[in-house]
């Protein structure tokens, strides 16, 4: 098989997180990708996974691929995606994280209602857990637990001192077996900034590093995304890809 | 530079507050030469001063990566956080100390406070 080139945007918000907007709905969110080129998305929200099948299943028959994601929080307050094929495998991640997470219930009020939609957005239930808090478990028992459940791990937005990995942690820690980190560049950055990012957190040189929009509205699908060269759309490819191994590669940022 | 009125005998503080050494390190004759509190690592390693305490609610393997590269006198580890075995062994082997305490972070910065460890006006 041939290896292409793919656009992928791997961290977007669906209406189960409270803080995403009512349209962030399965059909739409695919819609939006279509529109603006993107070949691979990967569905995260927060500490769960429940609209991912449905976002999977609003992609058939388009040119998107959809992958099952997570963004988990870890005791110390740092955001993880878990990125995986199949939507059991995300579902496998969130039974353990939910184990974890506080007993208080969501206060829609505060913090908005997260919805449980199907593959068309027609509502199916509220989802009453506080989603919005940190699971009792650090960040390296969140990186095995993904590996564990065949997903990748990605640090997101690491640069962030709200909830990223070295804004919050500092330094990378010793030995986490992630492939690749996600950085926060704002749309339209350049070398530059990312080089002036690299000054900050020297530990990025070293990195490999992929953007993502975080997209909690429609229109930020696809604002900050990377390239991978993969022979097919999925987390061993990408995997690979990250590696820079059996020739897939990712494209260096900006 | 920022003066502080008093500096404080660690081995008196940590009486004083009833820390518990998690680390088993010894505190010595170390003084601490003053506070400070966050629980962003990066905000610490930019803006702690050497000598330092630093009361925090973290208790990852790189609190002790930072307090060494900061020269910090120590770190209370507040809210009875939890501290793995590992935390524990690699700041005794850094010369970090560790403190824990159930005390919130407002308590102690407000006992060390009464302590004397405070900027001069």
């Amino acid at each position: 098989m041939a290896l292409r080139r793919c656009s992928m945007d791997l961290h977007i918000h669906t209406v189960l997180s409270p803080c995403a907007e009512v349209e962030m709905i399965p059909e739409l969110i695919i819609l939006q990708a279509q529109r603006s080129g993107l070949d691979m998305i990967a569905v995260c929200d927060h500490n769960a996974a429940e609209n991912a099948g449905a976002c999977i299943t609003a992609a058939c028959g388009s040119t998107v691929k959809v992958l099952a994601g997570i963004e988990c929080e870890s005791r110390e307050g740092v955001h993880v995606l878990g990125i995986f094929d199949r939507a059991e495998n995300a579902l496998q991640l969130q039974d353990f994280i939910w184990s974890r997470l506080p007993a208080e219930p969501n206060r829609p009020e505060f913090f908005g209602a997260q919805m449980v939609v199907d593959a068309s957005g027609e509502f199916i239930r509220f989802n009453d857990r506080m989603l919005a808090a940190s699971a009792d478990a650090s960040v390296e028992e969140l990186v095995q637990r993904i590996r564990e459940a065949d997903g990748l791990p990605l640090p997101a937005h690491v640069n962030k001192t709200h909830a990223g990995l070295l804004g919050v942690l500092g330094l990378m820690p010793e030995g986490l077996d992630v492939p690749a980190v996600e950085v926060f560049l704002p749309p339209g950055s350049d070398a530059q900034t990312l080089a002036k990012l690299r000054t900050t957190f020297s530990q990025l040189e070293t990195l490999k590093c992929i953007r993502s929009s975080d997209a909690h509205r429609l229109e930020e699908i696809g604002q900050s995304r990377s390239f991978v060269w993969v022979e097919s759309r999925s987390v061993g490819e990408l995997e690979l890809a990250f590696d820079g191994r059996l020739g897939r590669s990712l494209e260096e940022l900006c | 530079m920022v003066q502080y009125i008093t500096e404080g005998l660690l081995e008196e503080i940590a009486q004083t507050l009833s820390l518990e050494n998690v680390s088993g390190t010894d505190a010595g004759i170390t003084r601490a030469t003053g506070v400070y509190v966050s629980d962003l690592l990066s905000d610490v390693m930019g803006q702690a001063h050497s000598g330092e305490i630093w009361v925090t609610v973290q208790s990852h393997l790189n609190v002790v990566a930072v307090a060494a590269l900061k020269e910090l006198s120590a770190v209370i580890i507040c809210q009875s956080r939890e501290v793995a075995p590992a935390v524990a062994a690699r700041a005794k082997g850094e010369g970090v100390v560790l403190f824990r305490t159930p005390l919130s972070a407002y308590e102690v910065c407000g006992k060390l406070w009464e302590l004397g460890l405070r900027r001069a006006a």
